[in-house]
């Protein structure tokens, strides 16, 4: 146990992770020249495509170090905040964790949650300086920042660049020298911790976990504790760039586990593995079912591909466990599905999977909260209202409730002005201003989780000039003063863009939504009234005019092809419209009161 | 070929001096592409270059072409036009030597309709006489207004005094004339657009041509109207200009026999009915399209690449089989647009119950909205569906799903 060492590297967005992951495989000679590639870990297309992290990724290399061999497990972890709990989860599987800090870019929001999550677990922090490669990098200032922020001293700070491959071996050779060796009692019974689980077709689902005491053997009857549920180990193994069957992994090591599951569902993230007949008494703390935080319906665009999308969503569901959905109908939209998701991102993701992976055309209605009402008849017990239409009618309605956040905004001091008067326009109430240096401030918020749903990011995004990162935890459920808009086209409610908000800006969102709409919807043969009205009272209306022409004049020289070509790919087009009575509205126009900003 | 329907043709009653349906489609067209112009006009997308440079080279390409496609089409030769570009840049031995080869190659009708394409700046006294004394018996003149102030809006390079006089001297040699003339120009107002059909009118054109000015991506007008040098152009305006156009040309008898196009009995253009009708015609020159059998095939859009093949002996050509689908879609397409319409008999005779019965399925809504209507087994877009009769087309298409 003593020449194992488990580290994570954790960073805010961008930060150079995952490249710098590359360089300790590179040094290590854990990869061949062939099968070097930039961001090796990040195995997915779409992280690839992206160029971000979505999922955590672990694997194992050796390093010779004053004569003896250590093993490292390295566990790579994503830095959007949609995805902090498997954050929480791979920190919570290790000793040490290198902290990266862009040396242009300086402290931001997910450096410092992250953080704040690896000293709650006692983990050894090695903060690196990355990317003094670059121009603009401050090294000097950027140091005096990582110092002041978790008291460490200047020369515990490495200088790194994971794209010059400067600092590498000082790196590997801290984590020998700083991050303590595995603690743990072999003999005691098993008692592991998952931290990820990757849908594989051909095996199932493989569990990745870190032993905390005893062995897990290949062919041992072991339990889920969370779950209850039995298997057998199949197969154990380590984790390198392929994976290494193993009779045993023993205390303090990280390995891969094959059960024959099938279903993500039933491997949950932060469980304890531990022994059938002889389970552990003391169960790794920590495990939380994770919760979706953003809502929206999923439909498909061919109302008869409904089945289809019942049996892509729970393909997806068996790799990606945070996933919910359950059935739910629309009037406008027919048969679909209501999907909790982590956040915007995972959102994202998920719908580009769905046409990625299983060609599906979908429909994504307007994101929004899960919300607590209450009634006059029961005014104690909450009904939850994850979709708009469910809100019972105002004469029923005793209050609502919706969740809160706790929100952390770093940005340049000459940007704190606009930064809090968009965090107020949000609704948000400031509750502490910290100067982390003096042109870099911390600003924390409480605020409706449903304003970062409406287009908070890119509003930060440009108040901020890009200088403002961004972070966010739950505090738990707020009284709340909430109106439903509903949006009529041709006279028809369209209950999928139906969106709860506050009374406060109801009127104006409703009219940039109307606006919006105007926009996105394209013009058909007759004028289409868009409306917005709370309950029986119109609030905004807009026309989309009659289409006027759609016939080109001229036919060049006999090019005919060119021209069905043209047409038939306008009826492709359409064929990504949904009609909604006899008005036909493109996808976006459903995401339209996201992007009321644009 | 579906347009070969025995039944079709029964059920067809043409005007009388106008050429049967029968007799249309058993003609073959030959085009050639004169790639050259003067100048650039701001809106046009067409292919053309504005130097001379190479113009004999290519007459001599396009002869060569000429001769080694003499075996493509089925039948005899009935209608040649000469489209640019501006053919009326062709020189009289120009036109001679092409004369010869498609005389030494094809069989000609003994009357055919020969077009050629003419800019008025061209249309001098001593340019007609020459063209007079060739096999050219039609001109298309490429007016497009009467007025200096939408001349210099779109860079024609001719004015509004050539404009008038071209036709006047064009008269005195040429019988059958068709002018182009383009609406829906921006700050282009009503009365001016029917003073320059009352001009067309008064000068006793017996043909028109007439097309909605259209925005092309990477053309001049494109660029000037993104930097708001001039006006967008406006789709209710080109509607109105549109609704004048028809019901002033079909009071004065000429008949709307496709979208564009107005002809009085006897005048109908035999090139463009050919397009619109699944007519063959082999299009020589860079660029030009023909469409033989089942076949549709572009030549390069590029001179010099042109030539050079064509000096190598090969054919710089791009070539297409339409499926079953795509003809469906191109007969619903092009007839929507003619005054014959689609014939249901003939979609459910040629391209099987199937697509008659999806054709009649998605008609229903665009007849409630009185945008098309049956007469018997006809199927036309009404007055107010022309307009759209694209998007209308594109609605009743049949997609070649993978
Ligand atoms: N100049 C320079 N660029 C770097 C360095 N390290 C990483 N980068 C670049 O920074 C960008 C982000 O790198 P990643 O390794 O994907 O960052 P990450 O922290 O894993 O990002 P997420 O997983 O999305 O949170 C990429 O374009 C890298 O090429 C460095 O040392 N110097
Ligand atoms: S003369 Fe005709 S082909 Fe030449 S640029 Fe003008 S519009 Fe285009
Ligand atoms: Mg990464």
């Amino acid at each position: 146990m003593k020449n194992i060492r488990n580290f994570c590297i954790i960073a805010h967005i961008d930060h150079g992770k995952s490249t710098l992951a590359d360089r300790l495989l590179d040094f290590t000679k854990s990869v061949t020249e062939r099968e070097r590639k930039e961001q090796l870990l990040d195995n997915m297309d779409l992280e690839r495509e992206r160029g971000i992290t979505i999922k955590s990724h672990a694997i194992q290399m050796v390093y010779p170090y004053k004569g003896e061999d250590y093993v490292f497990n390295l566990i790579d972890t994503p830095g959007h905040v949609d995805f902090s709990y498997e954050v929480s989860r791979s920190i919570a599987a290790c000793e040490g964790a290198l902290l990266i800090v862009d040396a242009a870019q300086s402290i931001q929001a997910q450096t410092i949650s992250n953080l704040y999550l690896a000293l709650e677990n006692d983990l050894e922090i090695i903060p690196v300086l990355n990317k003094v490669d670059l121009q603009s990098a401050n090294p000097d200032e950027v140091t005096d920042d990582i110092v002041d922020l978790i008291g460490c001293k200047r020369e515990d700070v490495i200088r790194a660049s994971a794209k010059e491959g400067i600092g590498i071996e000082e790196i590997l050779n801290a984590i020998v020298e700083r991050v303590p060796a595995p603690k743990g009692d072999p003999e005691a019974p098993l008692r592991a911790l998952v931290f990820d689980s990757v849908y594989n077709p051909f095996r199932g689902i493989e569990t990745y976990f870190r032993v905390f005491d005893g062995s897990i053997k290949k062919g041992q009857s072991i339990k889920f504790v969370a779950t209850g549920k039995n298997y057998s180990a199949d197969e154990v193994g380590t984790l390198k760039l392929v994976q290494f069957p193993k009779k045993e992994i023993k205390a303090g090591d990280v390995g891969y586990l094959i059960t024959g599951i099938k279903n993500a569902k039933e491997v949950k993230v932060g469980d304890t593995i531990t022994d059938a007949e002889n389970p552990t008494k003391n169960a790794v703390s920590g495990f939380e079912d994770v919760k979706p935080m953003v809502f929206a319906g999923i439909y498909p665009v061919e109302t008869d591909e409904y089945e289809e999308l019942r049996t892509a969503m729970e393909k997806l569901q068996l790799n990606d466990a945070s996933l919910v959905f359950v059935p739910e109908s629309s009037a406008a939209l027919g048969f679909g599905f209501r999907c909790g998701f982590l956040g915007m991102l995972h959102l994202e993701i998920i719908q580009e999977r769905l046409e990625r992976e299983f060609d599906m055309t979908v429909i994504t209605t307007v994101p929004n909260v899960s919300y607590n009402a209450y009634t006059l008849k029961d005014k104690d017990k909450p009904i939850i209202v994850s979709n708009p239409t469910d809100l019972p009618e105002p004469t029923y309605l005793d209050r609502v409730e919706e969740p809160f956040i706790k929100a952390s905004i770093i940005t340049k001091s000459e940007f704190v002005g606009p930064v809090m008067s968009l965090c107020i326009e949000k609704r948000g109430q400031i509750t502490n201003q910290t100067y982390l240096t003096q042109d870099r401030v911390e600003l924390s918020f409480d605020m409706p989780l449903a304003e970062i749903v409406f287009d908070f990011y890119d509003r930060l995004k440009t108040v901020s000039k890009g200088y403002a990162s961004f972070d966010y935890s739950p505090i738990g459920m707020r009284k709340s003063k909430l109106v439903k808009v509903d949006v009529l086209l041709n006279g028809n409610t369209v209950d999928a863009l139906s969106a709860l908000l506050h009374v406060d800006n109801a009127y104006d969102i409703g009219k940039r939504i109307c606006e919006k709409l105007k926009e996105l919807i394209p013009r058909q043969q007759f004028d289409i009234p868009i409306q917005a009205a709370i309950g029986a009272k119109i609030i905004a209306r807009e026309t989309v005019k009659a289409l006027r022409k759609d016939v080109t004049a001229k036919c060049y020289g006999g090019d005919i092809s060119r021209k069905r070509k043209l047409l038939e790919k306008q009826k492709k087009g359409k064929k990504r419209m949904r009609q909604v009575g006899n008005v036909e509205i493109p996808q976006e126009a459903f995401m339209a009161v996201l992007k009321l900003n644009d | 070929m579906f347009y070969l329907s025995k039944i079709e043709l029964k059920l067809k009653e043409f005007d009388e001096v106008n050429p049967t349906f029968e007799e249309i489609i058993l003609m073959s067209s030959l085009y050639i592409h004169i790639p050259f112009c003067k100048q650039a006009c701001h809106y046009c997308d067409f292919h053309f270059s504005t130097s001379l440079k190479h113009k004999d080279q290519l007459v001599e390409a396009i002869g060569k072409e000429l001769s080694m496609r003499k075996n493509e089409l089925p039948g005899a030769v009935e209608n040649i036009y000469f489209g640019g570009g501006t053919p009326s840049l062709l020189s009289e031995s120009d036109l001679t030597s092409i004369f010869e080869t498609i005389y030494a190659h094809y069989e000609v009708v003994e009357y055919p309709e020969i077009t050629l394409e003419a800019n008025p700046d061209d249309l001098d006294i001593s340019y007609l006489q020459m063209l007079s004394g060739t096999k050219v018996n039609r001109l298309s003149i490429g007016v497009q207004s009467f007025f200096e102030e939408d001349l210099k809006l779109m860079n024609r390079a001719h004015n509004a005094g050539e404009a008038e006089s071209s036709i006047l001297l064009a008269k005195q040699f040429f019988d059958n004339i068709s002018i182009d003339l383009i609406y829906g120009i921006p700050e282009m107002s009503v009365e001016r657009w029917q003073a320059n059909l009352s001009k067309a009118l008064e000068l006793g054109i017996p043909h028109i041509s007439s097309y909605a000015l259209t925005v092309e991506p990477n053309t001049a007008l494109k660029h000037f109207i993104d930097k708001e040098i001039i006006p967008p152009v406006d789709d209710d305006l080109a509607k109105l200009h549109f609704d004048i156009l028809v019901d002033t040309l079909q009071n004065m008898g000429y008949e709307n026999y496709e979208f564009s196009n107005f002809g009085k009995p006897g005048y109908f253009s035999q090139n463009n009915t050919a397009y619109w009708t699944g007519k063959f015609y082999l299009g020589i020159g860079p660029s030009a399209h023909s469409f033989v059998n089942s076949t549709r095939s572009w030549n390069i859009n590029n001179n010099p690449k042109y030539i050079k093949a064509l000096e190598a002996g090969e054919l710089p050509a791009k070539r297409e089989e339409l499926s079953r689908t795509d003809r469906y879609n191109e007969y619903i397409m092009t007839r929507l647009r003619t005054q014959w319409g689609v014939d249901l008999k003939v979609v459910e005779t040629e391209f099987g119950l199937n697509y008659a019965a999806y054709l009649m399925d998605h008609i229903q809504a665009f007849q409630q909205q009185g945008l098309l209507k049956l007469e018997g087994d006809i199927l036309k877009v009404t007055g107010d569906g022309k307009f759209l009769s694209d998007g209308i087309a594109s609605e009743l298409f049949m997609l070649n799903l993978k």
